[in-house]
C-alpha cells in the first residue's frame, strides 16, 4: 500500500482496567479494527479504520471502550478546515469522486430550529388529548373542489366520485429505502412497523421482495428511472405508486447500487443479473416534460384500474414551486418533496452537500404557490429531508405539508449511528448491508418494535402540542402558518417561509 | 415451564451469552472481577457454535424425558420440582460422563477443575430471566413458555 | 390398582417414576433382597477405591420413597411368582398380591466352574455388600496383590478401585485383548498401554484354570498355560447374565437369554412387566432382542414399563450398546457397533488416531447412517453422535465434517438442527 497522508478520524480508548478481553468488540467490528492476541490475552485496536459507528462501544459488556474524534489539530484556518484538507488528500490519492452516505452534515441553516410553535393562553382554551379526542388521521390523495350530496331515504348520500386516498393513522411515513441499499431485515422491520402503526413504508427503487407482499396495504411502490423490480404484480400489490424523479441528497443525478450488494435475492427482486451494478439513470428517459410525466401517471393509473393514488417524488430545487404546480396539473395525487438534508445510501459528497434547498423553504413555497393557483386541494404534499422529531413534523405541517416521510430517523431508531459509510456495505448495525454476517444483526422483531415505538411517541407528542394550541385535528394545523413564528431569521427568509418574526404579534 | 428458545436467524455471534453465563456462575457474579481476579474462570454453560455467517447459542434444552437423567448412575442429574429445570448436583456427580455420552445436544460439559463434575445450564437457578437471555442484544435467545415438548425425547 | 416391583435399582426406580408420572395415587411396593435404599450399583468400585464414602451411595434422595409414596420391603427375598394368581410369595413374609408386576431382578455375575471359587478371598463384584466384604478382606489380610478375572467394564472398574488402594493387579482376559466388547483393536491397544503404564499386569487369551488356597485362603491362581500368579484376592468380573431364577416354568412368562418382553416391556404373561438387566429387549442396531445390561437402558425400560403399568401407552423404541468409562482417568465413550459386524451390509469407517496425545476417534457408518462411535481421550459432545445413531439421521450431507474438530449441531442439516434445538410446537 502506498503512503497515505490521511490520519485517523477517530481514536479508540480502551480502559484496560475494565477490558476483560472477552472479544465482543473483535467479533462485532466489520472493519476488523480490534484484534485479540491470545498469547497475551490482550485486545489491541487499530483505530485508523474506525468509522465511529459505536457498535463495539455499545456492545462492550464492561463499558471499557470510548471512541473520540482524533484530537489531531490542523493549523487553525476558518477556510481550509480539516475536512477540506482530508477530502483533498483522499482525492489526490484516489482520483475519484468522494462518496458519502446519509444526508448532508454541513452547517446549512436548519429553519426548523428557527421556527417556534404557538400555544393557547386564556383567550382560547387548550385541549387535553388524554380527555378529548384528537385526530391525527390523514388522507393522502386528490380532494375534490366541492362535494355534491343528495338527500335520499337513507339520509345524505355523497354523489362526488372521490379519488383514491391513502389512509394514515398519523401523518408520518417511512421514506423510500430500497431493498439492496438496506437489508431485508431492515425492509421487513419497516413493513411490520408500518402495519402496526397504520402508516406506509416505501420500497424505494428496489422492487418488492415476495415475502413482503403480505404488507402490500402498507406499501408505497416506487417506479424510478431504472424501473427495477417493476411488474404488474408489484403495482397491484402496493397501496400507492410513486414515480421517483429526484432525491434530496442527490438532485439531478441517478443512483448506483454496486454489484457487490446485488445478491441473489436482490437480483431476483430487482429483476437484474446477480452481481451486476444497478444503475438508475439520472432522468427517466421517457420523461422530458410535464406532459411526459402526465403520460406515465396515467399509464400507472390505467394499469391499476384507477384504484391507487399515484404520487411524484422530487428533490427540493430552486424553482420547486412551478415544478410542483406542473406535477399537480399532470394528475399526481401527491407530491413528495425531499429537501437538501435528505439521506441516501450513497451520493457524491459534493452534490449531497451543495445541491438543493432546505425542505422548510420548499414546502412553504409550494404550498403558497398551489394555494395561489387554487389547486392546493388537488394534491397532497409530503415533506422529507431530515425530519428529526415531532416538533419538526408540527412545523412542516404548519408550513403546508400533509404528512412527512422519515428515513434517517427511522434508520436511527433501528440502530444507525450516522457514520455515513452506508456505501461501503459494511454497516455494523445490519442496516445498509447485504453481508450475511451483518444483516442478521437486525432482528426485525426488535427493529419493527423500535420503529413503532418511535411513531407512537411522536404521535403522542403531536397530540400534546396540538392540544396546547387548542386544535383537535392535525388537519387544522396544515398551512396554518399563524401558529409559527421565526427567530433569528432575516426578512427574506421570513417572507419565503410566510411566517412572522417572533414578537410581531 | 419456560424454555430458552434459540433463534439462529438472529444470533450475531457476539458470545455475550457465554460471557454473562460465566459471570453468573462465578463466585463474585461481578463481570470484571470474575474475569480478572477469579481463576479458574467459571465455565460458561452455554456454547456458541459458529460456521460462516451462521451461529447460535446452545444450552441444555431441559428435555421432558431427559436422556442425561436416565443415564446418570448416581442420581446427580435430576429435575428440579419447582422450576422443571434439569439440574446436576455437582457435589454428588462422580464424573462418569454418561450424561456427556447421551446428550444429543452436546450441552453438557466436563468441568475438570477440582471435583470433576458435569457442568450444564441451570436456567440460572430460578432467576426470572437467565443471564444468557437477559444479555442477548438481538433477542436471538428468548425465555418463553414452551408450547410443546422438545426433540430431546428419545423415540 | 396395586403396583409391585421386584428390584430396587435403575429399572425399578425408572418404573416408579414412570408410574408416578401418570398415576399419582395407587400404591407401589418395592421388594428387594438387598437391605439398602436404592443405591448406585456402579458406585461400588468408587466406594471400594475410597473415592466416595457410603453416605454418597444413594441413587435418589433419602426422602424418595416417601415423596413417591412407595412402600418398601427391603432385605426381603421373593421366593415365587404366581402370575395366574397375581401374587408373589416372600421368604418368611407370606404373599403379596399385585395388579401390575415389574420384574427388575437385574443381572447375576457369572462365575465359571473352576476349582477354588469357594476359598476365602474370592469374590464377585456387583453389589454393595460385596464391596464391603472385599474392603474388609483387604483391610484384614493386608492384601498386596489381586487377580481380576475379566478385562471388560466391571473388570476395569475393579482394577481402578484396587489400584486406588495401592494393590498390585493382574488382569486375566480370555479374549485376545482388553475391553474387547466395547473397543476395537486400536482402542484395546491404547487401553492396554494405559493399564501397563499404571503397573497392571495384563494376561490375554488365557484364563484362570484353578484357584489355589492355603489355609482356606487364596494363595495363587494357575492360568491355562500353567503360569502361576500369586495373589491375596481374586475377583470375578466376567460380566452378568440376566437373573431369571425367579421365573417359574410353565407359568406363561417366556425366557430366552433374558425375560422376553414386547415394546411395552410387558412379558408374555398379562400384567407382568420386566425391565433392566434381566430382560432381552430390542436392540435397534442389530434389530434383534438381546440382553444389554446398561444403566441408561435399564432406567428407560423401567420407565416405559411404569408408564404402561399406569395405563399410559408407551413404547420402548430399542436401545443399543453405549458405555462411558474411564481407563485410569482417560475418558472413553463407546456407542453402537465398534467393529463392523459380518452381516453382509456394507460398512465404512472414519477414524483419527493421534499417537502423541493418545487420542482416538472412530466412526462406523452403514450406508448413510452412523451406527457406531468410539472416542478415547476426547469425548466432549460425544452425545451428538449418539443422537445421530439413535435417530438414524442421514449423514451424507455432512459426512466430511463428522470428524472435524469443529463438528457440532451447526454441521447438521438445518431442518434436523431446528427440530433438535427448537422442537415441535415452536415456530421458528
Amino acid at each position: 500500500m502506498t503512503f497515505s497522508m490521511l490520519t485517523p478520524e477517530f481514536r479508540i480508548e480502551r480502559d484496560q482496567e475494565r477490558c476483560i478481553a472477552c472479544q465482543v468488540c473483535v467479533r462485532q467490528c466489520a472493519n476488523d479494527i480490534h484484534d485479540y492476541e491470545a498469547d497475551e490475552d490482550w485486545v489491541y485496536s487499530d483505530h485508523s479504520r474506525c468509522v465511529g459507528c459505536h457498535r463495539c462501544v455499545t456492545l462492550c459488556p464492561t463499558g471499557a471502550l470510548t471512541v473520540r474524534e482524533n484530537p489531531l489539530d490542523f493549523r487553525r484556518n476558518a477556510n481550509w478546515t480539516a475536512t477540506r484538507l482530508r477530502d483533498i488528500y483522499k482525492q489526490a490519492e484516489t482520483g475519484g469522486i468522494l462518496l458519502s452516505g446519509m444526508g448532508s452534515d454541513q452547517a446549512h441553516p436548519i429553519y426548523f430550529d428557527h421556527l417556534l410553535l404557538n400555544a393557547s393562553q386564556v383567550t382560547n382554551p387548550s385541549i387535553d388529548p388524554l380527555r378529548e379526542p384528537m385526530e391525527l388521521r390523514t388522507y393522502i390523495g386528490r380532494k375534490p373542489d366541492r362535494l355534491e350530496v343528495s338527500r335520499g331515504p337513507g339520509g345524505l348520500r355523497l354523489e362526488t366520485q372521490m379519488a383514491p386516498q391513502l389512509v394514515l393513522e398519523t401523518p408520518i411515513m417511512f421514506s423510500a429505502m430500497s431493498y439492496g441499499s438496506i437489508s431485508y431485515n431492515a425492509c421487513l422491520s419497516l413493513a411490520r412497523a408500518a402495519q402496526r402503526s397504520g402508516i406506509m413504508y416505501n420500497t424505494g427503487e428496489g422492487g418488492l421482495h415476495r415475502d413482503l407482499y403480505e404488507y402490500g396495504s402498507y406499501t408505497i411502490a416506487q417506479v424510478a428511472s431504472g424501473r427495477f423490480g417493476v411488474h404488474s404484480e408489484y403495482l397491484e400489490t402496493a397501496a400507492a405508486l410513486e414515480i421517483k424523479i429526484g432525491q434530496g441528497a442527490k438532485p439531478g443525478i441517478g443512483g448506483h447500487l454496486p454489484g457487490e450488494k446485488v445478491s441473489a435475492d436482490v437480483s431476483r427482486t430487482r429483476m437484474i443479473p446477480e452481481g451486476t451494478d444497478a444503475l438508475s439513470p439520472a432522468p427517466h428517459h421517457d420523461i422530458y416534460s410535464i406532459e411526459d410525466l402526465s403520460q406515465l401517471i396515467n399509464a400507472l393509473k390505467e394499469a391499476t384500474d384507477y384504484k391507487k393514488p399515484v404520487g411524484i417524488k422530487i428533490a427540493a430545487v430552486h424553482n420547486i414551486a412551478p415544478i410542483a404546480s406542473g406535477i399537480a396539473r399532470a394528475g399526481a395525487d401527491y407530491i413528495a418533496i425531499d429537501g437538501l438534508r435528505g439521506g441516501t445510501g450513497a451520493a457524491p459528497t459534493i452534490i449531497r452537500n451543495n445541491v438543493g434547498i432546505p425542505i422548510e423553504l420548499a414546502i412553504a413555497a409550494v404550498d403558497t404557490r398551489l394555494r395561489q393557483e387554487g389547486i392546493r386541494n388537488q394534491v397532497s404534499l409530503i415533506a422529507a429531508g431530515s425530519i428529526r422529531n415531532s416538533g419538526d413534523v408540527m412545523k412542516i405541517v404548519a408550513l403546508g405539508a400533509d404528512a412527512v416521510y422519515i428515513g434517517t430517523s427511522a434508520l436511527v431508531a433501528m440502530g444507525c449511528h450516522l457514520c455515513q459509510k452506508c456505501y461501503t456495505g459494511k454497516c455494523n448495525w445490519g442496516l445498509a448491508t447485504q453481508d450475511p454476517y451483518l444483516t442478521k444483526r437486525l432482528n426485525p422483531e426488535i427493529g419493527s418494535r423500535r420503529l413503532a415505538n418511535l411513531i407512537r411517541a411522536w404521535s403522542l407528542e403531536i397530540k400534546e402540542m396540538l392540544g396546547g394550541m387548542g386544535i383537535n385535528a392535525i388537519e387544522s394545523l396544515r398551512s396554518n402558518r399563524d401558529h409559527l413564528r421565526g427567530v433569528g431569521l432575516n426578512q427574506g427568509e421570513l417572507d419565503a417561509l410566510g411566517v412572522k418574526a417572533a414578537g410581531m404579534g | 415451564m419456560k424454555q430458552i428458545h434459540v433463534n439462529e436467524e438472529y444470533c450475531i455471534g457476539c458470545r455475550l451469552c457465554e460471557i454473562h453465563c460465566s459471570v453468573q456462575h462465578s463466585r463474585s457474579k461481578k463481570i470484571i472481577k470474575a474475569f480478572k481476579e477469579e481463576a479458574p474462570r467459571a465455565l460458561a454453560r452455554v456454547l456458541v457454535e459458529e460456521e460462516g455467517p451462521l451461529s447460535f447459542a446452545m444450552q441444555c434444552r431441559h428435555c421432558e424425558d431427559a436422556p442425561c437423567i436416565e443415564a446418570c448412575i448416581v442420581g446427580a442429574m435430576h429435575r428440579d420440582e419447582e422450576t422443571g429445570a434439569v439440574l446436576c448436583d455437582e457435589d454428588h456427580c462422580v464424573g462418569c460422563w454418561m450424561c456427556v455420552m447421551v446428550c444429543p445436544f452436546g450441552a453438557i460439559q466436563r468441568n475438570l477443575v477440582g471435583n470433576k463434575a458435569a457442568s450444564k445450564c441451570d436456567l440460572c437457578l430460578g432467576e426470572k430471566v437467565p443471564a444468557c437471555v437477559a444479555n442477548c442484544p438481538n433477542e436471538a435467545l428468548t425465555f418463553i413458555e414452551a408450547a410443546n415438548s422438545n426433540g430431546g425425547e428419545p423415540q | 390398582m396395586k403396583h409391585v416391583i421386584i428390584g430396587n435399582s435403575a429399572a425399578a426406580i425408572g418404573c416408579v417414576e414412570g408410574i408416578r408420572r401418570y398415576d399419582p395415587d395407587n400404591p407401589i411396593t418395592i421388594v428387594a433382597d438387598e437391605p439398602h435404599s436404592t443405591y448406585s450399583r456402579p458406585l461400588i468400585s468408587y466406594l471400594l477405591g475410597g473415592l466416595v464414602d457410603e453416605s454418597r451411595m444413594g441413587y435418589r434422595p433419602a426422602d424418595f420413597y416417601e415423596k413417591q409414596r412407595v412402600e418398601t420391603l427391603l432385605g426381603v427375598e421373593v421366593t415365587h411368582i404366581f402370575p395366574e394368581r397375581r401374587c408373589i410369595s416372600l421368604a418368611g413374609e407370606g404373599a403379596l398380591a399385585y395388579d401390575r408386576l415389574l420384574i427388575a431382578t437385574g443381572g447375576k455375575p457369572f462365575v465359571p466352574p473352576i476349582p477354588g471359587t469357594n476359598l476365602q478371598g474370592v469374590y464377585t463384584f456387583v453389589k454393595w455388600e460385596e464391596a464391603r466384604k472385599i474392603a474388609r478382606h483387604i483391610e484384614e489380610t493386608g492384601t498386596r496383590s489381586a487377580v481380576v478375572i475379566g478385562a471388560g467394564l466391571i473388570g476395569l472398574k475393579t482394577i481402578e478401585a484396587l489400584l486406588a488402594r495401592g494393590i498390585k493387579v493382574t488382569v486375566v482376559e480370555l479374549a485376545d485383548r482388553v475391553l474387547s466388547t466395547i473397543f476395537d483393536a486400536t482402542g484395546s491397544r491404547l487401553a492396554d498401554l494405559i493399564l501397563r503404564r499404571e503397573g497392571v499386569e495384563v494376561r490375554t487369551q488365557t484364563t484362570v484354570s484353578e484357584i489355589i488356597g492355603r489355609g482356606g485362603r487364596v494363595d495363587h491362581v494357575v492360568l491355562q498355560d500353567g503360569e502361576r500368579v500369586n495373589c491375596d484376592l481374586v475377583i470375578f468380573a466376567i460380566g452378568v447374565r440376566p437373573n431369571t431364577g425367579l421365573i417359574p416354568a410353565n407359568a406363561g412368562i417366556e425366557v430366552g437369554r433374558g425375560i422376553r418382553v414386547d415394546a411395552r416391556m410387558q412379558t408374555t404373561a398379562p400384567d407382568v412387566y420386566a425391565a433392566g438387566d434381566c430382560v432381552e429387549a430390542y436392540d435397534k442396531l442389530t434389530e434383534s432382542h438381546r440382553p444389554l445390561p446398561i444403566w441408561p437402558l435399564a432406567y428407560r425400560q423401567g420407565h416405559v414399563a411404569g408408564c404402561n403399568m399406569a395405563g399410559h401407552d408407551r413404547e420402548y423404541d430399542g436401545g443399543f450398546p453405549m458405555n462411558s468409562i474411564s481407563v485410569c482417568d482417560v475418558p472413553t465413550i463407546s456407542v453402537g457397533f465398534i467393529e463392523p459386524p459380518d452381516d453382509g451390509d456394507r460398512y465404512e469407517i472414519l477414524d483419527d488416531y493421534d499417537r502423541e496425545t493418545l487420542t482416538y476417534k472412530k466412526l462406523i457408518l452403514r450406508g448413510h447412517r452412523l451406527v457406531g462411535a468410539l472416542f478415547i481421550n476426547e469425548i466432549d459432545r460425544a452425545g451428538i453422535y449418539t443422537g445421530l445413531i439413535r435417530d438414524q439421521v442421514d449423514i451424507s450431507q455432512f459426512k466430511d465434517h463428522l470428524l472435524s474438530g469443529s463438528f457440532g449441531l451447526i454441521s447438521l442439516p438445518k431442518d434436523y438442527r431446528k427440530h433438535m434445538v427448537v422442537g415441535s410446537g415452536i415456530e421458528v
